[in-house]
C-alpha cells in the first residue's frame, strides 16, 4: 500500500531523481537507492547499519512496533572487532530476509573501512583548505598595481645608488670622485702644456685604466677581442700627447667595465680606434 | 569645474608673477598617512638596545654566516620549481631541496642540526607561487608573506645575462615603523655582509603601503649624477600577513602580529609596515 503511494506514482520526499537513477534521501536506508526493497518507508520489517561518532550501532524495524513511532528504531551496539561485530548482526538478524541481511553486512564493512580511513588520515598532516575571497582579492590586487606605481621603484634605486656612492661606500672603484675631477678638468684646461701635470695625469690615468683593464679581464671573458683592442689603443694613447683626448677617453674608458645597457657606448669607441689600430695590429 | 578651476588659478599665478604663493602640494596617501606611533626614530635609544639583543644580533655581530634553506609545498609545479633555483642564485649560499610530504615540524631540527640559519618555504597553489614563509632557524621569528606578480627571469624584458656569482648589495627601501624594521633586518640577514661591489648586482626590498617589491638589478654609473640599471632576476611582491616569535608552528605559535583583515583595512590611509 504505502509503496504504491510512495514508490512511483506519488510524492516521496526522500526520493531524489537523476538522470539514470532513484535515490532516497532517508537516513535508515540501506542501499541510498529508491527500491521496493530497499525503503524504510514501505517495508515493515527493516535494519540498517549506522555509525555514531565512531561506533556502530545496528537499528531495526518490526511489524509491532509499527504504532508506536518513537520506539519504532531498536538500536544495537555493535562490537569492536570485525568478526564479532558480523556474528552479532546474523544473530539478530536471524530470521530476516536473506537481501537485508547481506546488504547490512556490506554496509558495515563500507562503514568499517572508511572509518579506519579516517584515523589514519588524522595522523598525517592535513591540509587546510582557506577559502579566497573573491572582493578582497581584486582589493588586494588593485592596490598593489597603485602601490607599485607610488613607489616608482626605479627612480627609488637610482637615488640610492647616487648617495651610497657620494657617501664613498663604494671606495676608489669608481674613479668620479666628483670634486677632485672637476679640479683636474680645470687645471688641464689652464696649464695644458706643462709637462709635469702631463705626466701625473698620465700616471693617474694609466694607473686607472691598469685597473679597469684587469678588472675588464676578470670579469669579461667573452670580450677578449675588446681587451686586445683596448691594450693596443692604449698603447696608441701613450703615444698621444693630447691631454684633452686623453681625459675624454679616459673617462670613457672609465666606464668600460660595461654591461648590458651601456653596451652602446662601446662599439662606438672601437669604431674610433679600429682604423688606427689596425695597422699596429697587423704590424706585431 | 575643476579644469576651469585650475585654468583660474594658473592665470592668477602668471598675473602675480613673482609674487605669486608657492605650488599647493598634491595630496598623496603617503602624505596623509595616519601616523603610526610605532614608526622608528633613527636615535631612538630603546630599538637600538631592542635591536643589539635580538634574536639577529648574532649576525649583525659578523658571529654567523647565513645558510640557507629553500623549500616548496607538496609536489611543486614547473613554475614553482624554477622560481626556487632563481630565488637560489639570488641568494647566495642556498640550496634548494624538495619536500616529499615532510612535516615541517620535523625539518625544522633537522634544519638546525645542519647550521642553516634560514628556511624559506614557498607555498604553491594553482601552479603559481603564492605563499612564502621566511623562518629564521635558531628559534626566530617567522613571517608568513602572500607573495604575487611573480616574474620569472625570462619574463622580465631585458637584454643581459643571468647573475653572476658576486655577493650582491642590499637596498632596504621604506620600513618606517618597528613591525617593519624587525621585517627588514630579517631580510637583511639572509644575505652575507661583505658585498662585492665589482658585482655591481644588488638586490632591494622596497616596502610601499604594506607591500614589499623585490627587484634585483645591475647598475651601473654613467657619469657621477647619473646610473643606469638593468632589471635582471626574479621580481616578486610580499604583503605580511603574520609574525611568529618562535619557528614556524601554527597551533602553538605566538603571534607577535596577524593581519586582521576586519581591523586593519578599514581605514585607506594606515599602514603597518
Amino acid at each position: 500500500v504505502v509503496w504504491g503511494m510512495l514508490g512511483n506514482r506519488q510524492f516521496c520526499s526522500y526520493k531524489i531523481t537523476t538522470k539514470t537513477q532513484n535515490f532516497c534521501r532517508n537516513e535508515y536506508n540501506l542501499s541510498g537507492l529508491c527500491n521496493r526493497s530497499s525503503c524504510p518507508l514501505a517495508n515493515s520489517q527493516y535494519a540498517t547499519v549506522r555509525e555514531e561518532k565512531g561506533r556502530c550501532y545496528l537499528y531495526l524495524k518490526t511489524i509491532e512496533r509499527a504504532p508506536f513511532p518513537r520506539r519504532l528504531w531498536e538500536r544495537v551496539l555493535l562490537h569492536k572487532n570485525y568478526e564479532k561485530a558480523l556474528e552479532q548482526i546474523d544473530e539478530n538478524l536471524i530470521y530476516w530476509p536473506r537481501f537485508i541481511r547481506h546488504k547490512c553486512k556490506q554496509r558495515f564493512t563500507k562503514i568499517t573501512q572508511y572509518l579506519i580511513r579516517i584515523r589514519k588520515l588524522t595522523l598525517r598532516r592535513q591540509r587546510k583548505l582557506v577559502p579566497l575571497r573573491r572582493k578582497i582579492e581584486r582589493r588586494e590586487k588593485r592596490r598593489e598595481e597603485k602601490a607599485l606605481i607610488a613607489a616608482q621603484l626605479d627612480n627609488a634605486i637610482e637615488k640610492e645608488l647616487l648617495e651610497r656612492l657620494k657617501q664613498d661606500t663604494y671606495g676608489d672603484i669608481y674613479n668620479f670622485p666628483i670634486h677632485a675631477f672637476d679640479k683636474a678638468l680645470q687645471q688641464q684646461e689652464a696649464d695644458s702644456e706643462s709637462e709635469s701635470e702631463k705626466e701625473e695625469e698620465e700616471e693617474e690615468e694609466d694607473v686607472d685604466k691598469r685597473e679597469f683593464v684587469e678588472a675588464d679581464d676578470s670579469d669579461l671573458s667573452d670580450f677578449e677581442d675588446m681587451d686586445k683592442l683596448e691594450t693596443s689603443s692604449e698603447e696608441e694613447q701613450e703615444e698621444e700627447t693630447e691631454v684633452e683626448k686623453e681625459i675624454s677617453h679616459s673617462k670613457s674608458k672609465g666606464k668600460t667595465p660595461l654591461k648590458g645597457a651601456a653596451r652602446r657606448k662601446r662599439p662606438h669607441i672601437e669604431i674610433e680606434y679600429e682604423a688606427e689600430t689596425e695597422p699596429a695590429a697587423k704590424t706585431k | 569645474e575643476k579644469l576651469a578651476a585650475k585654468k583660474k588659478r594658473r592665470k592668477e599665478r602668471e598675473a602675480l608673477g613673482d609674487k605669486a604663493p608657492p605650488k599647493a602640494i598634491p595630496k598623496t596617501i603617503e602624505n596623509q598617512r595616519v601616523y603610526d606611533e610605532t614608526t622608528v626614530d633613527p636615535n631612538d635609544e630603546e630599538v637600538a638596545f631592542d635591536e643589539a639583543t635580538d634574536e639577529f644580533a648574532p649576525y649583525f655581530n659578523r658571529q654567523t654566516v647565513p645558510k640557507i634553506l629553500i623549500t616548496t609545498s607538496d609536489r611543486p609545479r614547473g613554475r614553482t620549481v624554477r622560481f626556487c633555483e632563481q630565488l637560489s642564485t639570488v641568494i647566495p649560499n642556498s640550496h634548494v631541496y624538495y619536500r616529499r610530504g615532510l612535516a615541517l615540524k620535523r625539518i625544522i631540527p633537522q634544519c638546525i642540526a645542519r647550521d642553516f640559519t634560514d628556511l624559506i618555504v614557498i607555498n604553491e597553489d594553482r601552479k603559481i607561487p603564492n605563499g612564502l614563509v621566511l623562518s629564521h632557524l635558531p628559534d626566530g621569528p617567522t613571517a608568513h608573506f602572500r607573495m604575487s606578480s611573480v616574474r620569472l627571469r625570462k619574463e622580465i624584458k631585458r637584454k643581459g645575462k643571468d647573475p653572476t656569482e658576486h655577493v650582491h648589495e642590499i637596498i632596504l627601501n621604506n620600513f618606517t615603523t618597528r613591525l617593519g624594521h624587525s621585517i627588514g633586518r630579517m631580510f637583511a640577514s639572509l644575505f652575507p655582509h661583505d658585498p662585492q661591489f665589482i658585482g655591481r648586482q644588488v638586490a632591494t626590498f622596497h616596502n610601499q603601503r604594506d607591500y614589499i617589491f623585490f627587484r634585483f638589478h645591475r647598475y651601473i654609473f654613467k657619469s657621477e649624477k647619473k646610473v643606469g640599471i638593468q632589471e635582471l632576476g626574479p621580481r616578486f611582491t610580499l604583503k605580511l600577513r603574520s609574525l611568529q616569535k618562535g619557528t614556524f608552528d601554527s597551533k602553538f605559535g605566538e603571534y607577535e602580529w596577524i593581519h586582521k583583515r576586519r581591523e586593519m583595512d578599514t581605514s585607506r590611509r594606515k599602514f603597518h609596515l
